[in-house]
């Protein structure tokens, strides 16, 4: 599903000087259909910034990101901006950390629009939202309420809702569980392993080891670079 | 260009006196989509947005757009009526100052009529109906269809603005700082408007603004000026979180974190 | 006919600078001709338009007739008659049927005008959208291009402030289906007598130095809306002196106590009608 070739990224700081920050180098990873990867290594070696190349945020600098997308192969790296929205769009979700969201909308219409987006029809997608978010304890009374002012756990979870409600062939989890509590996190447990048995590959950063071991069929460390003159 | 944008530019250039407005620009806009210019005030951001609309003959370059039939036109080589025609109907603008742009003197109602008019509506009933279901679009009561624009705060009046230019249903609108000058509750309120009625239409937007945070939200895509010349583009996100232009990487390290 | 005047009292050449734009004005019905209006014997506002046009298209053969607000007998209408009397030698009437050129001020006369006749009209103000659009330049664009729609924001206005047209004179036509046109002060009334008109009509503004003209026989439309036709106007009385329940009616106050009748406004008609009844 996702083949990662000789993958490469690094920062220009112009602000400080024109700095350049190595921060991955020659990374080669191949997620199949329901499989979970789970990337390691200490804070700072790059996690983050390969699943942020691995979803398009951030620009490779060298190298080859290969999704299977819409019955064909297409580089991610090498595609232009209306390729990556309409990859974005069927084939690759991303959960990220924080929810970041347009002030004003209720949370089921955020879950529900993300359903949308791939397609759904809008009386389907309200259903399947409001049931998803309930699945993920988020009741009526709060998913009728911009999550503004939520608690940082709700606001994961609708984030969470929002990444799996559009049924993507990849995802990509940045902490899915961490601001959750033991109850929560194993409902997030169980929906990667349904994802998992639907064919969906899957790659995670998870500081949490019990929920890593949990979700991962596997590691990938992510080897920390020297910093480069 | 490829056969399916609504909208391309090639080789843009425009100078005034000896001040290189716009420098070697190129735009691709595609239905449905929206591109954001950002920039600050002097990168010509504005100047390209006038020339994109037919407003500005550039000194060089050239403006395509691809009308409903399929049919590829130059703009700049457009007659004055077919220019006029295509801004009354298949296009809109909405511009910072909706004073300037709205009639003060004219009630809501007629204002949101204009345009129905301008194209031709000739039933009383009819046009009263449509723009009383859009004045409720952009969330103004139905009730103040008869109000002087004179009254409203400046958040109504710039939702009134987008109601006039919406009524017509264009495929393409050019949006110049929509936001700017509104208190922030106003412009979250607006943008979330606007965000909504171009999905809810699929329009095609070319906005015009200095604030990044704009950009994000509402822009699939972004070009990022500075003197006239397009130092980065691509996909919002990728441009914003990872900058590869000084000038980009100033702009966005210069926003204020909420 | 006095001595020393100019047949009808401007020379040669304005005449036929004046003519020059006539001629264009009839070939492009309603739309407004610049022309080079010269001062006259009487001030700005009294029909310093119609008189030139007049004097331009007055041979010595013709019969004057002119109206205001429908009278023969009021003193612009008399002055001006007075006027061509002296400086042209023409014969003058006050009998609709009789005359071949009529100028007027703010009505059409009730009689039906005929292909021989000409009907000149004083016009105060010939631009249609100047209340809405303050820029000349940008009403001569909206004709150029026949972009209308603002004067139709006016109606609408009208419409949902007062639930009707609140235009009872001056009220705007389209000409020929292209050009938006003020059909000068007249009354909303006698806007159906200019459609497809037989005589044919000119357009003076003296001060505003446009001419402009209605072919004979050409459509001259009011603006409306589908759902609001236009409905011409009319006092529900019947004239007091003629018992005309078809003639546009004045309104005269008889005391101080609120006393009142309707008459006709049209003096000739009027008068007819009562000769007519008398014999």
């Amino acid at each position: 599903m996702l083949r990662v070739e000789h993958l490469a990224k690094d920062f220009t700081l112009h602000l400080q000087g024109g700095v350049r920050i190595g921060v991955l180098a020659d990374i080669g990873l191949t997620v199949a259909a329901g499989e979970c990867v789970a990337l390691t290594g200490p804070s700072g070696a790059g996690k983050s910034t390969l699943l942020r190349c691995l979803y398009g945020n951030y620009r490779a600098a060298a190298g080859r990101i290969l999704v299977r997308h819409d019955g064909a192969t297409v580089d991610l790296a090498a595609a232009s901006p209306r390729q990556v929205i309409a990859i974005r769009r069927q084939t690759l979700g991303y959960v990220s950390q924080f929810l970041r969201v347009v002030p004003r909308v209720p949370a089921g219409a955020i879950v529900a629009q993300a359903a949308m987006e791939t397609g759904m029809d809008a009386a389907r997608a309200a259903t399947e939202a409001a049931a998803l978010l309930a699945r993920l304890a988020i009741p009526p009374r709060l998913q009728a309420l911009p999550p503004a002012t939520f608690s940082g756990g709700e606001q994961q979870r609708v984030n969470l809702a929002r990444g799996f409600i559009g049924g993507h062939p990849i995802l990509l989890l940045d902490e899915p569980t961490a601001s959750l509590d033991a109850a929560n996190a194993a409902g997030v447990v169980a929906m990667v392993h349904e994802a998992k048995a639907r064919g969906v590959a899957i790659v995670c950063i998870c500081h949490d080891i019990a929920v890593r071991d949990a979700i991962a069929d596997r590691c990938f460390a992510v080897p920390a670079m020297q910093e480069a003159a | 260009m490829s056969d399916d944008t609504l909208l391309s530019a090639r080789d843009l250039s425009l100078s005034f006196g000896t001040l290189r407005a716009l420098d070697g620009v190129d735009v691709d806009l595609w239905p449905g989509e929206v591109l954001a210019i950002v920039g600050e005030s002097g990168s010509g951001k504005s100047t390209l947005l006038n020339v994109l609309a037919g407003r500005l003959t550039p000194d060089q370059g050239h403006v395509f757009y691809r009308d409903p039939d399929g049919h590829l036109a130059d703009l700049h080589a457009m007659s004055a009526p077919a220019l006029r025609a295509l801004h009354r109907s298949d296009w809109g603008f909405v511009q910072q100052d909706a004073r300037a742009a709205l009639r003060m003197g004219v009630s809501a109602g007629g204002n949101v009529g204009e345009r129905l008019m301008a194209k031709g509506a000739r039933h009383y009933g009819e046009i009263r109906a449509e723009a009383a279901r859009w004045l409720e679009m952009v969330e103004i009561d139905p009730g103040r269809i008869d109000d002087l624009p004179r009254i409203f705060s400046g958040g109504m009046l710039q939702r009134l603005q987008i109601a006039a230019t919406l009524v017509t249903h264009p495929r393409l609108v050019f949006m110049d700082e929509p936001t700017g000058g509104l208190d922030v509750s106003v412009q979250a309120r607006l943008l979330d408007l606007i965000r909504r009625l171009v999905g809810q239409l699929g329009l095609a937007v070319v906005l015009v603004t200095h604030d990044i945070a704009v950009a994000r939200l509402l822009a699939q895509r972004i070009m990022v000026m500075q003197r006239g010349r397009v130092v980065e583009a691509g996909l919002t996100d990728q441009v914003l979180d990872d900058p590869a232009h000084p000038y980009t990487q100033l702009l966005v390290s210069s926003v204020l974190q909420a | 006919m006095s001595e020393g005047y100019n047949f009808a009292y401007l020379d040669e050449q304005t005449k036929r600078m004046i003519r020059r734009a006539l001629l264009k004005a009839v070939a492009v019905p309603g739309h407004q001709i610049p022309f080079g209006a010269r001062e006259m014997p009487l001030p700005y506002g009294w029909g310093t338009g119609g008189i030139q046009v007049t004097a331009a298209i007055l041979g010595q053969s013709d019969t004057l007739k002119v109206i205001d607000q429908g009278a023969d007998d009021t003193t612009n209408a008399v002055s001006i008659r007075r006027f061509f009397a002296r400086t042209a030698g023409v014969a003058t009437t006050t009998e609709t049927a009789r005359a071949s050129v009529i100028q007027t001020r703010h009505r059409i006369p009730e009689t039906t005008l005929r292909a021989d006749q000409i009907i000149v009209y004083q016009v105060p103000q010939p631009e249609p959208l100047w209340r809405l659009e303050p820029s000349r330049a940008a009403c001569r664009t909206m004709h150029a291009l026949a972009e209308y729609g603002l004067m139709h924001v006016k109606l609408y206005e009208d419409i949902a402030r007062y639930g009707q047209v609140a235009i009872s004179y001056d009220y705007p036509v389209m000409v020929n289906d292209r050009h938006l046109m003020a059909p000068s002060p007249i009354p909303a009334f006698d806007n159906p007598k200019m459609d497809r008109m037989p005589a044919l009509q000119l357009f003076g503004a003296g001060r505003e130095k446009r001419i402009y003209a209605i072919p004979p026989y050409t459509s001259v439309r009011s603006l409306d809306f589908a759902d609001h036709p236009f409905r011409p106007h009319r006092a529900p009385h019947a004239c007091t002196l003629c018992g005309s329940r078809d003639s546009y009616l004045d309104e005269v106050l008889t005391d101080d106590r609120g006393g009142r009748i309707f008459v006709c406004s049209d003096t000739d008609y009027c008068a007819t009608r009562q000769r007519k009844d008398a014999a």
